[in-house]
Protein backbone atom coordinates (compact mmCIF):
# COMPACT_ATOMS: atom_id res chain seq x y z
CA UNK A 1 0.00 0.00 0.00
CA UNK A 2 1.34 3.42 -0.91
CA UNK A 3 2.00 5.67 2.04
CA UNK A 4 -0.89 7.90 2.97
CA UNK A 5 -0.19 11.47 2.01
CA UNK A 6 -0.59 14.02 4.76
CA UNK A 7 -0.24 17.68 3.86
CA UNK A 8 0.29 20.25 6.59
CA UNK A 9 -0.16 23.92 5.74
CA UNK A 10 1.86 26.13 8.05
CA UNK A 11 4.99 25.61 10.14
CA UNK A 12 4.23 27.57 13.28
CA UNK A 13 3.58 25.90 16.65
CA UNK A 14 0.54 23.99 15.38
CA UNK A 15 2.08 22.85 12.09
CA UNK A 16 5.34 21.86 13.74
CA UNK A 17 3.69 19.72 16.41
CA UNK A 18 1.36 18.17 13.82
CA UNK A 19 4.33 17.24 11.65
CA UNK A 20 6.14 15.82 14.66
CA UNK A 21 3.17 13.55 15.45
CA UNK A 22 3.06 12.31 11.85
CA UNK A 23 6.79 11.56 11.85
CA UNK A 24 6.42 9.71 15.15
CA UNK A 25 3.81 7.52 13.44
CA UNK A 26 6.29 6.68 10.70
CA UNK A 27 4.85 8.97 8.01
CA UNK A 28 6.55 11.67 5.97
CA UNK A 29 4.17 14.61 5.72
CA UNK A 30 4.53 17.46 3.24
CA UNK A 31 4.82 20.72 5.16
CA UNK A 32 4.01 23.83 3.13
CA UNK A 33 5.25 27.08 4.63
CA UNK A 34 4.94 30.60 3.31
CA UNK A 35 7.85 31.61 5.52
CA UNK A 36 11.50 31.38 4.65
CA UNK A 37 12.15 29.50 7.92
CA UNK A 38 9.80 27.41 10.02
CA UNK A 39 8.48 29.00 13.21
CA UNK A 40 5.38 30.85 12.07
CA UNK A 41 4.67 34.40 13.15
CA UNK A 42 4.76 34.32 16.94
CA UNK A 43 7.91 32.18 16.97
CA UNK A 44 9.26 33.73 13.80
CA UNK A 45 13.00 33.27 13.47
CA UNK A 46 15.40 36.09 12.83
CA UNK A 47 17.69 35.95 9.78
CA UNK A 48 20.69 33.62 10.08
CA UNK A 49 23.24 36.41 10.51
CA UNK A 50 21.37 38.03 13.45
CA UNK A 51 22.70 37.25 16.90
CA UNK A 52 20.09 38.15 19.56
CA UNK A 53 19.47 35.28 22.00
CA UNK A 54 16.05 33.60 22.43
CA UNK A 55 15.41 35.44 25.69
CA UNK A 56 15.67 38.77 23.88
CA UNK A 57 13.46 37.69 21.00
CA UNK A 58 10.69 35.82 22.76
CA UNK A 59 10.83 37.01 26.38
CA UNK A 60 8.77 34.83 28.69
CA UNK A 61 8.10 32.40 25.82
CA UNK A 62 11.78 31.88 24.96
CA UNK A 63 11.85 28.26 26.13
CA UNK A 64 8.69 27.42 24.20
CA UNK A 65 9.95 29.11 21.05
CA UNK A 66 13.21 27.22 21.28
CA UNK A 67 11.39 23.93 21.93
CA UNK A 68 9.21 24.41 18.85
CA UNK A 69 12.22 25.34 16.70
CA UNK A 70 14.23 22.39 18.03
CA UNK A 71 11.31 20.04 17.40
CA UNK A 72 11.10 21.23 13.83
CA UNK A 73 14.84 21.00 13.24
CA UNK A 74 14.86 17.46 14.62
CA UNK A 75 12.32 16.25 12.02
CA UNK A 76 13.48 18.50 9.19
CA UNK A 77 15.12 15.61 7.30
CA UNK A 78 12.18 13.29 7.76
CA UNK A 79 9.50 15.55 6.28
CA UNK A 80 9.04 17.04 2.84
CA UNK A 81 9.44 20.68 3.88
CA UNK A 82 8.71 23.33 1.31
CA UNK A 83 9.45 26.86 2.56
CA UNK A 84 8.46 30.01 0.68
CA UNK A 85 5.51 28.13 -0.73
CA UNK A 86 2.06 29.70 -0.86
CA UNK A 87 -1.06 27.55 -0.83
CA UNK A 88 -3.38 29.62 -2.97
CA UNK A 89 -6.29 27.25 -3.52
CA UNK A 90 -7.85 24.00 -2.39
CA UNK A 91 -10.10 22.37 -4.93
CA UNK A 92 -11.04 18.85 -6.04
CA UNK A 93 -9.10 17.30 -3.14
CA UNK A 94 -5.92 19.01 -4.31
CA UNK A 95 -3.79 21.65 -2.64
CA UNK A 96 -2.57 24.23 -5.14
CA UNK A 97 0.78 25.76 -4.35
CA UNK A 98 2.90 28.50 -5.85
CA UNK A 99 6.55 29.14 -5.16
CA UNK A 100 9.51 30.73 -6.87
CA UNK A 101 9.97 27.62 -8.98
CA UNK A 102 6.44 27.28 -10.22
CA UNK A 103 3.12 25.83 -9.22
CA UNK A 104 1.86 22.38 -8.44
CA UNK A 105 -1.34 20.61 -7.39
CA UNK A 106 -0.92 18.04 -4.65
CA UNK A 107 -3.55 15.41 -3.84
CA UNK A 108 -3.97 14.48 -0.17
CA UNK A 109 -5.43 11.82 2.07
CA UNK A 110 -5.40 14.16 5.06
CA UNK A 111 -5.02 17.91 5.04
CA UNK A 112 -4.08 19.75 8.22
CA UNK A 113 -4.67 23.48 8.04
CA UNK A 114 -2.43 25.29 10.55
CA UNK A 115 -2.72 28.65 8.85
CA UNK A 116 -2.29 30.94 11.84
CA UNK A 117 -3.70 34.38 12.38
CA UNK A 118 -3.44 37.98 11.33
CA UNK A 119 -4.26 41.12 13.29
CA UNK A 120 -7.88 42.08 13.79
CA UNK A 121 -8.16 45.73 12.87
CA UNK A 122 -10.65 48.41 13.72
CA UNK A 123 -10.19 51.26 11.25
CA UNK A 124 -9.50 54.70 12.67
CA UNK A 125 -9.78 57.84 10.60
CA UNK A 126 -6.32 58.41 9.09
CA UNK A 127 -5.12 54.81 9.31
CA UNK A 128 -4.12 54.93 5.65
CA UNK A 129 -1.18 57.22 6.40
CA UNK A 130 2.35 55.88 6.13
CA UNK A 131 3.48 54.99 9.64
CA UNK A 132 0.32 53.12 10.65
CA UNK A 133 1.13 49.47 11.16
CA UNK A 134 -0.63 46.47 12.55
CA UNK A 135 0.49 45.41 16.03
CA UNK A 136 1.72 42.12 14.65
CA UNK A 137 3.62 44.03 11.99
CA UNK A 138 5.24 46.22 14.62
CA UNK A 139 6.32 43.05 16.42
CA UNK A 140 7.70 41.45 13.26
CA UNK A 141 9.75 44.61 12.60
CA UNK A 142 11.41 44.27 15.97
CA UNK A 143 11.64 40.50 16.21
CA UNK A 144 12.84 39.66 12.75
CA UNK A 145 14.61 42.87 11.72
CA UNK A 146 15.59 44.61 14.99
CA UNK A 147 13.92 47.87 13.99
CA UNK A 148 11.23 50.06 15.50
CA UNK A 149 8.42 51.17 13.16
CA UNK A 150 9.10 54.80 14.12
CA UNK A 151 10.99 57.31 16.22
CA UNK A 152 8.01 57.77 18.57
CA UNK A 153 5.40 55.07 18.58
CA UNK A 154 1.83 55.03 19.93
CA UNK A 155 0.28 51.63 20.61
CA UNK A 156 -3.48 51.80 20.12
CA UNK A 157 -6.20 49.17 20.20
CA UNK A 158 -6.69 46.38 22.67
CA UNK A 159 -5.78 42.84 23.52
CA UNK A 160 -2.77 41.01 24.90
CA UNK A 161 -0.62 41.86 21.88
CA UNK A 162 -0.97 45.59 22.66
CA UNK A 163 0.91 45.17 25.92
CA UNK A 164 3.24 42.46 24.71
CA UNK A 165 4.54 44.45 21.75
CA UNK A 166 4.63 47.77 23.63
CA UNK A 167 6.71 46.15 26.36
CA UNK A 168 9.02 44.55 23.81
CA UNK A 169 9.55 47.99 22.24
CA UNK A 170 10.30 49.53 25.63
CA UNK A 171 12.70 46.72 26.44
CA UNK A 172 14.49 47.09 23.09
CA UNK A 173 15.01 50.80 23.68
CA UNK A 174 12.36 52.20 21.31
CA UNK A 175 10.57 55.43 22.20
CA UNK A 176 6.99 54.52 23.12
CA UNK A 177 4.79 57.62 23.40
CA UNK A 178 1.71 55.97 24.89
CA UNK A 179 -0.41 52.84 25.13
CA UNK A 180 -4.06 53.58 24.35
CA UNK A 181 -6.39 50.72 25.21
CA UNK A 182 -10.05 50.87 24.16
CA UNK A 183 -11.00 48.37 26.87
CA UNK A 184 -12.02 49.68 30.29
CA UNK A 185 -10.48 48.34 33.48
CA UNK A 186 -13.86 46.98 34.58
CA UNK A 187 -13.78 44.46 31.71
CA UNK A 188 -10.65 42.90 33.16
CA UNK A 189 -12.24 42.45 36.54
CA UNK A 190 -15.18 40.72 34.88
CA UNK A 191 -12.81 38.46 32.95
CA UNK A 192 -10.74 37.41 35.95
CA UNK A 193 -12.44 34.06 36.67
CA UNK A 194 -11.76 32.84 33.11
CA UNK A 195 -8.29 34.37 32.97
CA UNK A 196 -7.32 32.44 36.09
CA UNK A 197 -7.57 29.27 33.98
CA UNK A 198 -3.93 29.89 33.01
CA UNK A 199 -2.41 31.94 35.85
CA UNK A 200 1.09 31.92 34.33
CA UNK A 201 -0.01 33.83 31.21
CA UNK A 202 -2.13 36.17 33.31
CA UNK A 203 0.85 36.89 35.52
CA UNK A 204 3.05 37.52 32.46
CA UNK A 205 0.49 40.08 31.29
CA UNK A 206 0.52 41.85 34.63
CA UNK A 207 4.31 41.98 34.61
CA UNK A 208 4.42 43.38 31.07
CA UNK A 209 2.00 46.14 31.96
CA UNK A 210 4.03 47.02 35.03
CA UNK A 211 7.20 47.19 32.96
CA UNK A 212 5.56 49.60 30.52
CA UNK A 213 4.39 51.88 33.32
CA UNK A 214 7.71 51.67 35.12
CA UNK A 215 9.37 52.95 31.94
CA UNK A 216 7.24 56.08 32.28
CA UNK A 217 4.97 55.31 29.33
CA UNK A 218 1.43 56.65 29.84
CA UNK A 219 -1.18 53.89 29.67
CA UNK A 220 -4.78 54.98 29.09
CA UNK A 221 -7.66 52.54 29.46
CA UNK A 222 -11.16 52.91 28.08
CA UNK A 223 -10.16 55.32 25.32
CA UNK A 224 -12.02 56.07 22.10
CA UNK A 225 -9.68 56.61 19.15
CA UNK A 226 -10.70 59.70 17.16
CA UNK A 227 -8.11 60.15 14.44
CA UNK A 228 -4.62 59.30 13.31
CA UNK A 229 -3.24 62.67 12.28
CA UNK A 230 -1.00 62.81 9.27
CA UNK A 231 0.13 64.25 6.01
CA UNK A 232 -0.27 62.49 2.64
CA UNK A 233 3.45 62.82 1.84
CA UNK A 234 5.15 62.42 5.20
CA UNK A 235 2.69 60.14 6.97
CA UNK A 236 1.59 59.94 10.60
CA UNK A 237 2.30 62.87 12.91
CA UNK A 238 -0.03 62.26 15.83
CA UNK A 239 -3.03 60.57 17.39
CA UNK A 240 -6.21 62.10 18.73
CA UNK A 241 -8.37 60.20 21.22
CA UNK A 242 -11.00 60.68 23.91
CA UNK A 243 -9.90 59.46 27.31
CA UNK A 244 -12.15 57.47 29.63
CA UNK A 245 -13.49 60.74 31.04
CA UNK A 246 -14.53 61.91 27.56
CA UNK A 247 -11.80 64.55 27.28
CA UNK A 248 -10.08 64.82 23.93
CA UNK A 249 -6.29 64.53 23.93
CA UNK A 250 -3.57 64.53 21.26
CA UNK A 251 -0.20 62.81 21.27
CA UNK A 252 2.57 63.55 18.79
CA UNK A 253 4.12 60.49 17.16
CA UNK A 254 5.37 59.31 13.79
CA UNK A 255 4.09 55.75 14.02
CA UNK A 256 1.02 53.94 15.31
CA UNK A 257 0.86 50.21 16.02
CA UNK A 258 -2.78 49.26 16.02
CA UNK A 259 -4.95 46.19 16.43
CA UNK A 260 -7.56 44.37 18.48
CA UNK A 261 -6.14 40.94 19.13
CA UNK A 262 -6.23 38.50 16.23
CA UNK A 263 -8.40 36.85 13.62
CA UNK A 264 -7.87 33.38 12.18
CA UNK A 265 -6.76 32.97 8.58
CA UNK A 266 -9.67 30.82 7.44
CA UNK A 267 -9.66 31.33 3.67
CA UNK A 268 -8.21 27.87 2.95
CA UNK A 269 -10.77 26.18 5.19
CA UNK A 270 -13.40 28.08 3.24
CA UNK A 271 -11.99 26.98 -0.13
CA UNK A 272 -11.89 23.40 1.19
CA UNK A 273 -15.65 23.89 1.69
CA UNK A 274 -15.62 23.56 5.46
CA UNK A 275 -18.79 24.68 7.22
CA UNK A 276 -18.53 27.86 9.31
CA UNK A 277 -20.45 29.02 12.36
CA UNK A 278 -20.74 32.43 13.97
CA UNK A 279 -18.98 32.78 17.31
CA UNK A 280 -20.86 35.41 19.29
CA UNK A 281 -18.08 35.79 21.84
CA UNK A 282 -15.50 37.07 19.37
CA UNK A 283 -18.06 38.17 16.75
CA UNK A 284 -16.20 36.19 14.11
CA UNK A 285 -17.13 33.35 11.78
CA UNK A 286 -15.07 30.26 12.53
CA UNK A 287 -14.74 26.96 10.71
CA UNK A 288 -16.59 24.22 12.54
CA UNK A 289 -14.57 21.36 14.01
CA UNK A 290 -14.99 18.62 16.54
CA UNK A 291 -13.01 18.54 19.78
CA UNK A 292 -10.01 16.99 18.03
CA UNK A 293 -9.89 19.33 15.04
CA UNK A 294 -11.90 17.45 12.41
CA UNK A 295 -13.56 19.90 10.03
CA UNK A 296 -16.96 19.27 8.47
CA UNK A 297 -15.22 17.96 5.32
CA UNK A 298 -13.77 14.44 5.61
CA UNK A 299 -9.98 14.39 5.64
CA UNK A 300 -9.61 18.06 6.55
CA UNK A 301 -8.35 19.04 10.02
CA UNK A 302 -7.97 22.44 11.66
CA UNK A 303 -5.50 23.44 14.35
CA UNK A 304 -3.92 26.43 16.02
CA UNK A 305 -4.94 30.06 15.73
CA UNK A 306 -5.99 29.46 12.11
CA UNK A 307 -9.05 27.68 13.46
CA UNK A 308 -9.75 29.78 16.53
CA UNK A 309 -7.62 32.25 18.46
CA UNK A 310 -6.48 30.29 21.49
CA UNK A 311 -2.83 31.29 21.50
CA UNK A 312 0.52 29.72 20.74
CA UNK A 313 0.58 27.33 23.68
CA UNK A 314 -2.79 25.94 22.70
CA UNK A 315 -1.66 25.72 19.08
CA UNK A 316 1.01 23.20 20.04
CA UNK A 317 -1.60 21.02 21.72
CA UNK A 318 -4.24 21.38 19.00
CA UNK A 319 -1.63 20.71 16.31
CA UNK A 320 -0.72 17.38 17.88
CA UNK A 321 -4.37 16.60 18.53
CA UNK A 322 -5.43 17.26 14.94
CA UNK A 323 -2.59 15.11 13.64
CA UNK A 324 -3.59 12.27 15.97
CA UNK A 325 -7.18 12.57 14.73
CA UNK A 326 -5.93 12.35 11.14
CA UNK A 327 -3.75 9.34 11.97
CA UNK A 328 -6.64 7.59 13.71
CA UNK A 329 -8.90 8.24 10.71
CA UNK A 330 -6.23 6.76 8.44
CA UNK A 331 -6.32 3.61 10.52
CA UNK A 332 -3.10 4.11 12.47
CA UNK A 333 -2.89 3.36 16.19
CA UNK A 334 -3.22 6.38 18.48
CA UNK A 335 -2.74 6.57 22.24
CA UNK A 336 -6.15 7.51 23.67
CA UNK A 337 -4.59 8.74 26.91
CA UNK A 338 -2.51 11.31 25.03
CA UNK A 339 -5.55 12.46 23.09
CA UNK A 340 -7.57 12.91 26.26
CA UNK A 341 -4.88 14.94 27.96
CA UNK A 342 -4.47 17.20 24.91
CA UNK A 343 -8.21 17.80 24.81
CA UNK A 344 -8.04 18.92 28.42
CA UNK A 345 -5.18 21.27 27.65
CA UNK A 346 -7.02 22.90 24.75
CA UNK A 347 -10.15 23.28 26.91
CA UNK A 348 -8.13 25.17 29.51
CA UNK A 349 -6.75 27.55 26.89
CA UNK A 350 -10.25 28.00 25.48
CA UNK A 351 -11.43 29.17 28.89
CA UNK A 352 -8.52 31.59 29.07
CA UNK A 353 -9.28 32.85 25.54
CA UNK A 354 -12.87 33.52 26.58
CA UNK A 355 -11.45 35.60 29.41
CA UNK A 356 -9.33 37.58 26.94
CA UNK A 357 -12.38 38.25 24.77
CA UNK A 358 -14.18 39.60 27.85
CA UNK A 359 -11.21 41.62 29.09
CA UNK A 360 -10.39 43.14 25.70
CA UNK A 361 -13.69 43.33 23.84
CA UNK A 362 -13.85 44.06 20.11
CA UNK A 363 -15.22 47.64 20.06
CA UNK A 364 -17.86 47.01 17.41
CA UNK A 365 -19.58 50.33 18.09
CA UNK A 366 -16.46 52.10 16.86
CA UNK A 367 -17.11 50.82 13.33
CA UNK A 368 -20.64 52.11 13.43
CA UNK A 369 -19.37 55.49 14.65
CA UNK A 370 -16.74 55.92 11.91
CA UNK A 371 -17.24 59.35 10.32
CA UNK A 372 -18.22 59.34 6.64
CA UNK A 373 -14.87 60.75 5.58
CA UNK A 374 -12.82 58.05 7.34
CA UNK A 375 -11.15 55.50 5.08
CA UNK A 376 -12.66 52.11 5.90
CA UNK A 377 -10.88 49.98 3.28
CA UNK A 378 -7.30 51.16 3.09
CA UNK A 379 -6.46 49.04 0.02
CA UNK A 380 -9.03 50.67 -2.22
CA UNK A 381 -9.44 53.96 -0.36
CA UNK A 382 -13.16 53.38 0.23
CA UNK A 383 -14.60 55.57 2.97
CA UNK A 384 -17.23 54.69 5.56
CA UNK A 385 -19.49 57.19 3.80
CA UNK A 386 -18.96 55.42 0.46
CA UNK A 387 -20.13 52.14 1.97
CA UNK A 388 -23.14 53.79 3.63
CA UNK A 389 -24.08 55.41 0.29
CA UNK A 390 -23.83 52.04 -1.47
CA UNK A 391 -26.14 50.55 1.14
CA UNK A 392 -28.65 53.33 0.65
CA UNK A 393 -28.53 53.10 -3.15
CA UNK A 394 -28.54 49.33 -3.54
CA UNK A 395 -30.07 48.06 -0.32
CA UNK A 396 -27.08 45.73 0.07
CA UNK A 397 -26.95 44.28 3.59
CA UNK A 398 -24.94 41.14 2.92
CA UNK A 399 -21.14 41.25 3.13
CA UNK A 400 -20.35 39.92 -0.35
CA UNK A 401 -23.06 41.95 -2.03
CA UNK A 402 -21.88 45.13 -0.30
CA UNK A 403 -18.35 44.26 -1.37
CA UNK A 404 -19.38 43.87 -5.00
CA UNK A 405 -20.97 47.32 -5.05
CA UNK A 406 -18.50 49.21 -2.86
CA UNK A 407 -15.18 47.35 -3.39
CA UNK A 408 -14.75 47.14 0.40
CA UNK A 409 -12.81 43.90 0.84
CA UNK A 410 -11.95 43.57 -2.83
CA UNK A 411 -8.46 45.05 -2.67
CA UNK A 412 -4.97 43.79 -2.06
CA UNK A 413 -5.62 42.37 1.42
CA UNK A 414 -8.87 40.70 0.30
CA UNK A 415 -10.78 42.00 3.28
CA UNK A 416 -8.41 40.68 5.95
CA UNK A 417 -8.07 44.08 7.60
CA UNK A 418 -11.38 45.85 6.88
CA UNK A 419 -13.81 42.95 6.55
CA UNK A 420 -14.80 42.55 10.19
CA UNK A 421 -15.24 46.29 10.74
CA UNK A 422 -17.19 46.64 7.47
CA UNK A 423 -19.58 43.92 8.66
CA UNK A 424 -20.13 45.82 11.92
CA UNK A 425 -20.77 49.06 10.05
CA UNK A 426 -23.26 47.36 7.74
CA UNK A 427 -25.03 45.71 10.67
CA UNK A 428 -25.33 48.99 12.56
CA UNK A 429 -26.47 50.88 9.50
CA UNK A 430 -29.06 48.24 8.58
CA UNK A 431 -30.12 47.63 12.18
CA UNK A 432 -29.50 43.90 11.96
CA UNK A 433 -27.31 41.53 14.03
CA UNK A 434 -23.81 41.23 12.58
CA UNK A 435 -24.13 37.50 11.92
CA UNK A 436 -26.91 38.30 9.46
CA UNK A 437 -24.43 40.33 7.42
CA UNK A 438 -22.57 37.08 6.81
CA UNK A 439 -18.90 36.79 6.04
CA UNK A 440 -16.66 37.55 3.10
CA UNK A 441 -16.15 34.36 1.11
CA UNK A 442 -12.56 33.14 0.72
CA UNK A 443 -11.43 33.58 -2.87
CA UNK A 444 -8.64 31.87 -4.78
CA UNK A 445 -5.92 32.91 -5.05
CA UNK A 446 -5.95 33.68 -1.33
CA UNK A 447 -3.00 35.98 -1.96
CA UNK A 448 -1.85 37.50 -5.25
CA UNK A 449 0.28 35.16 -7.35
CA UNK A 450 2.31 35.84 -10.45
CA UNK A 451 0.50 34.87 -13.62
CA UNK A 452 2.18 32.92 -16.35
CA UNK A 453 4.26 30.64 -14.16
CA UNK A 454 4.67 27.17 -15.60
CA UNK A 455 3.92 23.79 -14.05
CA UNK A 456 6.57 22.34 -11.82
CA UNK A 457 8.14 19.10 -13.02
CA UNK B 1 9.23 68.27 6.11
CA UNK B 2 9.95 64.90 4.52
CA UNK B 3 10.67 62.07 6.90
CA UNK B 4 14.33 61.13 6.57
CA UNK B 5 13.84 57.67 7.90
CA UNK B 6 10.80 55.86 9.17
CA UNK B 7 12.29 52.79 10.80
CA UNK B 8 14.83 53.03 13.59
CA UNK B 9 17.49 50.37 14.01
CA UNK B 10 17.65 49.12 17.61
CA UNK B 11 20.34 46.50 17.29
CA UNK B 12 21.99 43.96 14.99
CA UNK B 13 23.86 46.78 13.29
CA UNK B 14 27.12 44.89 13.12
CA UNK B 15 26.33 43.38 9.72
CA UNK B 16 28.12 43.95 6.42
CA UNK B 17 26.61 46.74 4.32
CA UNK B 18 25.05 46.06 0.93
CA UNK B 19 24.30 48.70 -1.68
CA UNK B 20 21.19 48.55 -3.82
CA UNK B 21 19.56 51.10 -6.09
CA UNK B 22 16.13 52.53 -5.45
CA UNK B 23 14.77 54.64 -8.30
CA UNK B 24 18.39 54.80 -9.51
CA UNK B 25 19.66 56.24 -6.22
CA UNK B 26 22.15 54.18 -4.19
CA UNK B 27 20.82 52.98 -0.83
CA UNK B 28 23.00 51.34 1.78
CA UNK B 29 21.36 48.52 3.71
CA UNK B 30 22.68 45.75 5.93
CA UNK B 31 22.96 42.10 4.96
CA UNK B 32 19.78 40.36 6.16
CA UNK B 33 17.57 43.44 5.79
CA UNK B 34 14.28 43.03 4.01
CA UNK B 35 13.68 45.47 1.18
CA UNK B 36 11.17 47.19 3.42
CA UNK B 37 13.74 47.83 6.12
CA UNK B 38 16.36 48.83 3.55
CA UNK B 39 14.01 51.44 2.09
CA UNK B 40 12.41 52.68 5.31
CA UNK B 41 15.65 52.94 7.28
CA UNK B 42 16.75 55.45 4.65
CA UNK B 43 13.43 57.03 3.65
CA UNK B 44 9.88 57.65 4.72
CA UNK B 45 7.69 55.73 2.30
CA UNK B 46 7.60 52.85 -0.19
CA UNK B 47 5.17 53.91 -2.87
CA UNK B 48 2.30 56.18 -3.88
CA UNK B 49 -1.18 54.92 -2.96
CA UNK B 50 -3.31 54.17 -6.03
CA UNK B 51 -6.67 55.29 -4.66
CA UNK B 52 -5.76 58.24 -2.47
CA UNK B 53 -3.31 61.12 -2.26
CA UNK B 54 -1.19 59.50 0.44
CA UNK B 55 2.06 57.64 0.20
CA UNK B 56 2.30 54.15 1.69
CA UNK B 57 4.88 52.38 3.82
CA UNK B 58 3.44 48.89 4.35
CA UNK B 59 1.16 47.72 7.11
CA UNK B 60 1.26 44.08 8.25
CA UNK B 61 4.89 43.01 7.59
CA UNK B 62 3.78 39.39 7.28
CA UNK B 63 2.79 39.09 3.66
CA UNK B 64 -0.96 39.43 4.23
CA UNK B 65 -1.86 43.01 3.29
CA UNK B 66 0.19 43.53 0.09
CA UNK B 67 0.59 47.22 0.96
CA UNK B 68 4.37 47.11 0.48
CA UNK B 69 4.69 46.24 -3.19
CA UNK B 70 7.70 47.58 -5.03
CA UNK B 71 9.06 46.49 -8.41
CA UNK B 72 12.32 45.41 -9.96
CA UNK B 73 13.61 47.47 -12.85
CA UNK B 74 12.46 44.67 -15.16
CA UNK B 75 8.90 44.98 -13.86
CA UNK B 76 8.67 42.05 -11.45
CA UNK B 77 6.48 42.80 -8.44
CA UNK B 78 8.02 42.21 -5.00
CA UNK B 79 6.58 42.24 -1.52
CA UNK B 80 9.09 44.47 0.28
CA UNK B 81 8.35 42.96 3.70
CA UNK B 82 9.28 39.42 2.69
CA UNK B 83 12.02 39.97 0.09
CA UNK B 84 15.63 40.25 1.18
CA UNK B 85 17.69 43.23 0.05
CA UNK B 86 20.70 42.12 -2.00
CA UNK B 87 23.71 43.94 -3.38
CA UNK B 88 23.20 45.55 -6.75
CA UNK B 89 19.42 45.08 -6.74
CA UNK B 90 17.58 47.71 -8.79
CA UNK B 91 14.20 48.62 -7.31
CA UNK B 92 11.58 51.03 -8.57
CA UNK B 93 8.86 52.40 -6.31
CA UNK B 94 6.26 53.28 -8.92
CA UNK B 95 4.11 50.66 -10.57
CA UNK B 96 5.46 49.99 -14.08
CA UNK B 97 1.95 50.01 -15.57
CA UNK B 98 1.31 53.50 -14.20
CA UNK B 99 3.85 54.89 -16.62
CA UNK B 100 2.41 53.17 -19.69
CA UNK B 101 1.54 55.65 -22.44
CA UNK B 102 -2.17 54.84 -22.19
CA UNK B 103 -2.18 56.11 -18.61
CA UNK B 104 -0.15 59.20 -19.33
Amino acid sequence: MAEQRIIIVGAGPAGTRAAQACVAAGLQPIVLDEGRHAGGQIYRRQPDNFTRPYTKLYGTEADRAQAVHDAFDAIRDRIDYRPETLVWNIADRHVWTASGTGQTALPFDALLLCTGATDRLMPVKGWQYAGSYSLGGAQVALKSQAVSIGHRVVFMGSGPLLYLVASQYVEAGAAVAAVLDTSPFSARVKALPDLLAVPSILWNGVKLTQAIKRAGVPVHLGVTPVEILGDPDTGVNGVRFRDSGGKEQSIACDAVAMGHHLRPETQLADLARCAFAFDSHTRQWLPERDGDGRASVAGVYLAGDGARILGARSAEASGTLAALAALADLGLPVDKGVTASLRGEVATYAKFARGLATAFPWPSAQAAALPDDAVLCRCEGVSAGDLRAVMRETGAQEANRAKAFSRVGMGRCQGRYCGLAAAELIAAEAGIPVDQVGRLRGQAPVKPINIGIGDEK
Amino acid sequence: MPVMSRFVRLGETDRPPVTLYVDDQPVTALEGDTLMVALLASGGTLRQGEFGPEKRAGFCLMGACQDCWVWTSSGERLRACSTLATAGQRIVTSQPESTWPSNA
